[in-house]
């Protein structure tokens, strides 16, 4: 079974316009900042923001097709969803949120009780069952929530922010829990995520979203090994600049951004157009003066940030394309660097590593 | 300024909760005149009530008579304004078209008409020979609504509708629209939606607006006797009543009166939680 989104959505002003496709068996994660778009097409796909343009569907099953004014309502969907706040009513049972879904379908009281009792004790919440959720706890609330999504055995699982709303404790156990009714869960499987660390454990398959566009999708390593966006390579801790290229000499052009320009070798299959420009942090030479010697690319600017990682520092210079380099501590205090001071940062041209974009 | 942020200051300036509540000598004065002028006349009812008669009186034809029609109007004048009040509140509080802060005033308009006026706007829309909408049912169906029980019924929940209508409303902003939404997600269609989430969610409001209207419903006077006149057995509800007792039989008046104040007693304390605080 597979789900094929495509689409564009508004909500206000704002649009998002996004493609990609979710199989059965594998979990999808849309990965993205906040404000990126995560939560309307979420409610896009759930049938509650008809798209504007565009079609989703389930194998053959048309869910949206505005061209040709299909929209299913969500009631009809096969999706199941746990929002991010989850969206438990407050007036019935852990039990009765959960059999709400079967009792929705005509299915009656013992049996729908029967049911989610079940599912509510596989969760671990047997004991809960006629607890209000206000009576419950973030875990406890979350669980619920997740039994009232699977109750009827929805075709597709979707997962808004699962975890956010958890403290630290709870939030481990919860993943592992999450993990596990995805594993077992047969049909097509997304989930909604900013945490890029939830989103590689949970997940097989990530599409990044970024200001209403999709700019990525690829399995975590292929992000990690060619990040496509300043996004992405901040997921992955590398830089990224994004322009296009202009020859400067004998096998070396200049990648051109809008943040700032940087020295690079000439790729044989470069025609034309964007492309992405990776320097690893670690390939960053950080100094007090300008340097002497064979690096094409000397930048010049201000230290906005340091996180010690370690043995090791992040170092965040506000120069022209803005740079992450990482420098061992003994650099840190020999350099003085800290917030507001001015550095010197050098690489070659052949560690500009050009992706096509 | 919270508490809170008060505790923290110098002591001299902590002391300001206490200085709270102090109450200037002026507004005690005021403050109890305001209460004598509501009780007063409690009290007064309380003592010229005939006790030892009060049996006798309220068992009597004309006053049982009465408290039946009161029942019947009052109860279906509160189901109207409900079933009626429910999706117009949903219409004013979701949707958007022209004119909504003009139809709002509308229906809120009764709450502070005179009901005399109120009466003679019903006379003019459902009088029998001049009315808008009378005339013609009464030239057609031969239908006269002035003089009946349901009258009485038009003229009580055409002035406690709109109570019905500001409770349905404010239940309706203060739910989370979010929640009806997981509940589509969750396979419910609309109806189930509004049956199993919506209405168990405004409970409190429903019972409200149900309780307002059917207290006011009860105690209206000025448009019922313009409207729908005072014949007993027909259209003479306990106001009513109280008011020929008056000229005929003072004892009975009181009597009558005070079995509305139990009444209207009883709502007060069926409400306490939800508006008394």
């Amino acid at each position: 079974m597979t789900l094929a989104v495509d689409v564009t959505s508004r909500r206000g002003a704002f649009e998002v316009r996004a493609a990609f496709e979710a199989e059965a068996g594998r979990t999808v994660a849309l990965l993205g900042p906040n404000g990126s778009g995560k939560s309307t097409l979420v409610s896009t796909i759930a049938g509650l923001v008809p798209p504007v343009e565009g079609a989703i569907t389930l194998d053959e099953a048309v869910l949206d097709d505005p061209a040709n004014d299909v929209h299913v309502q969500p009631e009809r969907r096969p999706i199941g969803v746990v929002f991010q706040d989850l969206l438990l009513f407050p007036h019935l049972s852990a039990m009765d949120n959960a059999a709400f879904p079967l009792r929705a379908r005509g299915v009656t009281k013992p049996e729908a009780r029967q049911r989610a009792s079940e599912l509510l004790a596989r969760l671990g919440l047997a004991n809960r069952a006629d607890a209000r959720p206000r009576e419950l706890s973030g875990g406890e609330a979350q669980r619920v929530a997740l039994a009232r999504a699977l109750i009827v055995e929805p075709a597709l699982l979707l997962l808004d922010e699962p975890l956010s709303a958890l403290d630290v404790a709870a939030r481990m156990r919860v993943r592992e829990l999450v993990r596990d009714e995805l594993a077992r869960f047969p049909g097509v499987r997304i989930i909604v995520t900013h945490d890029p660390v939830e989103a590689s454990i949970l997940a097989e398959r990530l599409v990044l979203l970024e200001d209403g566009r999709v700019t990525q999708i690829g399995t975590p390593e292929e992000i990690r090994s060619a990040p496509r966006s300043r996004y992405a390579a901040d997921l992955v801790g590398v830089n990224a600049v994004r322009g296009f290229l202009e020859p400067i000499g004998e096998g070396t052009g200049r990648l051109i951004s809008s943040e700032g320009a940087l020295v690079t070798p000439w790729p044989e299959w470069y025609v034309e157009g964007d492309v992405v420009g990776i320097v690893r942090p670690i390939d960053v030479t950080l100094g007090p003066d300008r340097p002497e010697g064979s690096a094409r690319n000397v930048l010049f600017g201000r230290v906005t940030s340091v996180a010690i990682e370690g043995d090791r520092a992040r170092v965040r210079l506000a120069t022209a394309p803005p740079l992450v380099a990482e420098v061992t501590l003994g650099s840190v205090e020999r350099l003085g660097l800290r917030s507001g001071v001015e550095v010197w940062a050098s690489f070659k041209a052949v560690e500009v590593e050009l992706l096509p974009p | 300024m919270s508490l809170a942020t008060d505790s923290r200051r110098s002591p001299s300036t902590a002391s300001s909760p206490l200085r709270r509540g102090r109450i200037p000598a002026g507004f005690v004065v005021l403050a109890a005149l305001g209460v004598a002028l509501v009780a007063l006349p409690l009290l007064g009812l309380v003592l010229r009530t005939p006790w030892s008669r009060i049996g006798e009186i309220l068992a009597s034809e004309t006053a049982l008579t009465a408290l039946r029609l009161s029942l019947i109007v009052a109860t279906t004048s509160a189901a109207i304004s409900f079933v009626l009040g429910f999706p117009l509140a949903w219409v004013l509080v979701r949707g958007t078209f022209p004119g909504k802060t003009l139809v709002r005033a509308v229906v809120i308009l009764p709450l502070v008409m005179p009901p005399v006026v109120a009466g003679v706007g019903l006379l003019a829309a459902f009088g029998r020979r001049s009315g808008l909408v009378g005339s013609w049912l009464y030239d057609w169906f031969g239908i006269q609504l002035t003089f009946t029980t349901a009258a009485a019924v038009l003229a009580a929940t055409f002035v406690s509708f709109p109570l019905a209508v500001l409770a349905l409303e404010a239940g309706l902003r203060g739910l989370d629209e979010r929640l009806e939404d997981a509940a589509a997600t969750l396979g419910a269609s609309r109806w189930y939606v509004l049956r199993r989430v919506t209405v168990p969610l405004m409970g409190p409001q429903i019972a409200a607006a149900l309780v307002l209207s059917w207290a006011r419903a009860l105690g209206e006077f000025g448009a019922t006797i313009t409207f729908a006149g005072n014949l007993q057995g027909r259209t003479q509800t306990l106001p009513l009543a109280v008011f020929e007792q008056l000229q005929t039989d003072t004892d009975a008046a009181f009597a009558v009166s005070m079995l509305l104040i139990f009444l209207a007693f009883a709502v007060i304390l069926g409400l306490r939680g939800r508006f008394l605080r």
